[in-house]
């Protein structure tokens, strides 16, 4: 027989340029989290605070990619993870903070911190901690292989289980319906 | 400057007059208006929706629709460089490079002076003697470079056009090969008169008979589409010529419109008699403006003689008459249900059928809709009948085929054959050596390698509306498909999403391809966009979309892995560079500040 050993999942989530909502609206299949539980455990993720993502089964990834610190950990999770999802609308097409694309780079930044009202002497930080933003916000697919996209925003708490509960099952998720929308 | 808006609509009202203020002539009328002053500012798309009593944004929508209305300041010169895949073969680029350059002008913008603008347009139907370019509507083909310098010159000397040499605005048959059709010589009225003869329904008879097919491409019986629209409920039928040859690399229809208009004219005028029409429409292509007048001319001699108006060739009750509707550089206006939307004045978006055309098409009345060659073709059942007709050509094909055939061979032009002829003999006549293969039907037809050479031009075997480009041994397969991938992006109608996304998406890979950015990934996603166009569009223009690149895909797959620097996945831009503008405007240079742009280099 060669029908492999139940184990539970293993499942990484992580807010790029996000602004958490997709991982509330995860929240939101509320009792479903103790179903959820049972089939899979959480590797990085803001709910365990795990810090650096091991080899997993699925990636959610919230949000698109606005700078360097934000490709990094993507590649990470594409390094470990077998299946990488785009969650939400700013992961799918760059969402909200891809509005700064029809501005130069230096036009946003300058504007903040330099010619704001109220600012004085201000200079744009260049402290090597920080990472650099990127000219454009990019959704992930531009950057790494991404294997499913689930629209919205946030897609809701009842579309997130569904995929994931098909995904788990081993059938190809599907949203259809009231699952499927784009705000 | 005369590309300055309109100080007062006046001149407009003469126009709308003309157009008897009739909202289905709204393309007519705004081609018209931008004669006047060279493009479509505001006020005049306003002003005409007050005339004609229609909403402002069904105005705009029109004027935006259609490639050839301009609703922002085009230059006193409008140059248009045909952009067919035969064009770019031809080095199209570099010669639109060099007029550029010497008109201090941007490809895609008006220069400063408003004298000039320079930019593509799909295939114009000169690829027999390309490569081809528009300057204000009108076509000049054979571009050199000493030709291109010489027309700079005559734009910055401000010449107008009709004071150019008129060698350039020849535009050749190239004729190679004549049969049935090509080598007729008929008075005008003999087929008419024959028709008359044999009565309405046995003119439909010799039509059955002859098992005549669409020439458009799609090959519908063409007796089956008359008798459908003459069984129609609804007495006030209509007959329109589909001469909006737009698939890249056809132009048959341009000879036949230069030089055998009679029979086309007559073979519309046998279709009213067929079905009982009065009313005809020759819808002509943009890019064959130029063949208007002496269109014109040649239906006003057709009026003398009788045959065409009222009691045609003094036949009690067959009254017909065809007017000329101009399109506006809308590829999918070929689609006929997009095409009779267009002769209403609305955007060319194709309807949702049935009801079909033949029973309900322009303005709620049944029309018949044939290709310009079908029109043409009638003539020679009139004459010699059905039978004579079909003993030509292939048992589920009968008579013969116009080619427009260009591309790497010696003799680009027209060639007329019997359905049935081989590949391998075509190439032959043509002169062409060495080929890698032929794209049959145009844009949206079928890509054939050189072991599908002994295949048969036939619908029931390689079906084509004539177009015929030849690729030899030096061409980049990939580089055909991506031409033909730019153009239906850019002629995408814009109303479906999976063509209008589609298409676009498509282009998108096939440009990380070509720009060294390919993955093996970027393969898988090309196949899953071929499919959903294929499956998803709304009209068939939207579901050929993605043919080229099926069938290149199956055939000269190398010409795409070639292009692959990684078996995963590869971004389509630069990382790296991606941080310059962050790193300029914080002064910083440490490796924190940078990206490697391979996943592998950066572990």
């Amino acid at each position: 027989m060669t029908t492999p050993v139940p184990r539970k999942l293993r499942v990484a989530t992580t807010s790029l340029a996000g602004c958490f909502g997709c991982h509330m609206s995860f929240l939101d299949i509320d009792e479903h989290l103790f179903e959820l539980v049972e089939l899979i455990e959480f590797d990085r993720s803001p709910l365990t605070d795990i810090k650096d993502v091991g080899p997993c089964d699925i990636g959610l990834i919230e949000g698109g990619v606005c700078n360097s610190e934000n490709v990094h950990v993507l590649r990470e999770f594409r390094r470990n993870c077998k299946t990488l999802i785009a969650l939400g609308a700013c992961a799918v097409t760059g969402g909200l903070p891809a509005q700064r694309n029809h501005l130069s780079l230096s036009e946003c930044l300058r504007e903040v911190y330099q010619f704001r009202p109220g600012v004085e002497n201000g200079q744009i930080p260049n402290d090597p901690e920080l990472p650099l933003p990127l000219d454009k916000v990019r959704p992930i697919h531009e950057v790494v292989r991404v294997d499913y996209f689930i629209p919205g925003c946030p897609p809701s708490g009842p579309a997130i289980w569904k995929f994931l509960t098909d995904l788990i099952a081993g059938r190809t998720p599907r949203l259809t319906g009231g699952l499927l929308h784009y705000d | 400057m005369p590309t300055t808006p309109l100080a007062a609509p006046v001149d407009l009202d003469g126009v709308l007059q003309r157009h008897q203020h009739n909202p289905t002539r709204l393309l007519q009328i705004l081609i018209d208006a931008q004669d006047l002053a060279g493009w479509l500012p505001a006020p005049t798309l306003t002003h005409i929706a007050a005339a004609l009593g229609i909403p402002r944004a069904r105005v705009e929508g029109v004027a935006g629709f259609y490639s050839f209305l301009y609703t922002r300041p085009v230059g006193r010169y409008r140059v248009l460089f045909s952009d067919n895949i035969t064009d770019r073969m031809l080095g199209n680029d570099g010669l639109m490079d060099a007029l550029c350059r010497k008109l201090w002008v941007e490809p895609g913008k008006l220069s400063e002076d408003g004298l000039v603008s320079v930019a593509t347009t799909s295939c114009t139907g000169l690829c027999d003697q390309g490569p081809a370019i528009l300057v204000n509507g009108l076509a000049i083909g054979q571009l050199s470079h000493r030709r291109i310098n010489e027309i700079a010159e005559l734009i910055r000397q401000q010449r107008p056009l009709d004071l150019w040499p008129a060698e350039y605005f020849r535009v050749d048959d190239n004729i190679r090969r004549k049969d049935a059709l090509l080598d007729l010589q008929m008075p005008p009225g003999d087929a008419l008169r024959a028709a008359i003869a044999r009565g309405r329904d046995g003119w439909l008879d010799e039509v059955r008979a002859s098992r005549l097919r669409g020439r458009g491409g799609a090959g519908f019986a063409t007796a089956v589409k008359w008798e459908s629209a003459r069984n129609a409920p609804g007495a006030d039928k209509v007959i329109v010529c589909n001469a909006d040859e737009g698939e890249p690399g056809t132009f048959k229809d341009r000879v036949l419109l230069n030089s055998y208009a009679d029979l086309v004219f007559e073979g519309m005028t046998l279709a009213a008699w067929a079905i009982g029409a009065s009313e005809g429409f020759l819808y002509l292509r943009g890019e064959y403006r130029y063949l208007r007048p002496q269109l014109e001319a040649a239906l006003a001699r057709r009026r003398e003689a009788g045959l065409l108006g009222t009691a045609i060739l003094g036949t009690p009750g067959f009254d017909f008459d065809i007017q000329i509707h101009l399109g506006a550089g809308a590829y999918v206006c070929g689609e006929e249900s997009a095409l009779i939307e267009s002769l209403e004045g609305k955007r060319g978006t194709p309807r949702i059928r049935p009801p079909f055309p033949v029973v309900k098409g322009y303005l709620g009345r049944p029309t018949a809709v044939n290709n310009v060659e079908t029109h043409a073709k009638t003539c020679l059942i009139a004459l010699y009948g059905g039978e004579a007709f079909a003993d030509t050509g292939t048992a589920q094909s009968t008579g013969t085929k116009l080619l427009s055939i260009s591309g790497d061979c010696a003799a680009p032009g027209i060639y007329e054959y019997p359905f049935g002829v081989p590949i391998t003999r075509i190439l032959e006549d043509c002169g062409a050596s060495d080929t890698q293969a032929v794209q049959v039907g145009g844009a949206a037809g079928i890509c054939l390698a050189n072991y599908e050479f002994h295949r048969h031009i036939a619908y029931e075997d390689v079906p084509t509306a004539g177009a015929f480009m030849v690729f030899d041994g030096t061409r980049d397969l990939f580089d055909v498909a991506r031409a033909f991938v730019h153009f239906f992006a850019h002629e995408s109608c814009g109303f479906c999403t999976p063509c209008r996304v589609g298409t676009s998406l498509l282009k998108g890979f096939m440009d990380k391809l070509a720009d060294g950015h390919g993955a093996r990934a970027d393969l898988n996603d090309i196949e899953w966009l071929d499919r959903l166009l294929k499956n998803a569009s709304h009209c068939g223009l939207g579901s050929a979309a993605p043919n080229p690149v099926i069938d290149t895909l199956q055939k000269f797959r190398p010409a795409y892995e070639r292009r692959l620097v990684s078996l995963d996945f590869e971004p389509a831009f630069d990382l790296d560079a991606a941080l310059a503008e962050a790193r300029q405007l914080t002064a910083r240079d440490d490796p924190g500040a940078h990206l490697k742009t391979h996943e592998e280099d950066a572990q």
